[in-house]
């Protein structure tokens, strides 16, 4: 399954690019797995992951958790705690 | 309930004129009794910050803002919405964000404008990165605990 990503903030900068197409595994299920398999990509990926807990996710431009599902998503947003307004 | 007021949402790289914004609420209308407006502007930080650059994700910040508004049109009896969040880089005195309702009585204005800035502050996805004077390393800035906080207190 091929899976459409989009960074923004300090998650794009330290990653160094701001959306790529992706390959995933099959045992890829959830936001938390997706994040645990992006960690092994290299050392910016480790970079801009290291502290997991705090990334935000969005499927589909939808905010979610870290448990959610990601079958069918056409795209996967990552970035920081958000700091509008 | 609302259902016939559409609130008017723009996520914009152009400056806005509150006062226009405010006519917009009122031409008109004779039921108005209420109009609050917040603006956010940006700030200098005590003369260190050059500018702000605000990223944001397009599609999902209107999107986001757009069920932000509507929860506000659930929750208090507004006639009319207006939400308006700057993108790119801003300078010091410029504005960032507006905020506009109306009512007919003042309450449901104030509370609803208050909920849309704590709800938009954490929820729409903004990103502030900071650009400082002296030339120095910025950096992106961090989300604060205390507007989650603000945040809870609509929760019921």
């Amino acid at each position: 399954m091929t899976t459409k990503l989009v960074y923004f903030a300090w998650v794009r900068e330290r990653i160094g690019k701001p959306e790529e197409e992706i390959e995933l595994p099959a045992d890829v299920r959830t936001v938390g797995e997706l994040l645990r398999h992006l960690k092994t990509r290299g050392e910016e990926y480790e970079a801009a992951l290291e502290y997991s807990d705090v990334i935000r996710v969005a499927i589909d431009q939808e905010h979610v958790d870290h448990g959610e599902i990601i079958a069918g998503a056409r795209e996967i947003a990552l970035f920081p705690p958000m700091t509008g307004g | 309930m609302n259902a016939s007021v559409v609130p008017h949402i723009s996520v914009q790289r152009e400056d806005f004129d509150i006062a226009r914004e405010i006519a917009a609420l009122t031409a008109g209308r004779t039921d108005i009794g209420a109009v609050v407006t917040f603006s956010g502007l940006c700030r200098d930080e005590g003369t260190m910050l050059a500018a702000l650059e605000l990223e944001h994700y397009p599609g999902m910040a209107e999107a986001e803002i757009g069920q932000i508004a509507a929860e506000a049109l659930q929750r208090w009896p507004l006639s009319g919405l207006r939400v308006i969040h700057r993108h790119g880089k801003i300078l010091p005195g410029e504005n960032i964000v507006l905020v506009a309702t109306a009512s007919a009585h003042r309450q449901a204005a104030f509370e609803a404008a208050s909920f849309l800035m704590d709800f938009l502050k954490t929820s729409a996805p903004f990103w502030k990165k900071e650009h400082r004077r002296d030339g120095g390393k910025g950096g992106w800035i961090e989300a604060k605990i205390s507007d989650d906080e603000a945040k809870t207190r609509w929760t019921r």
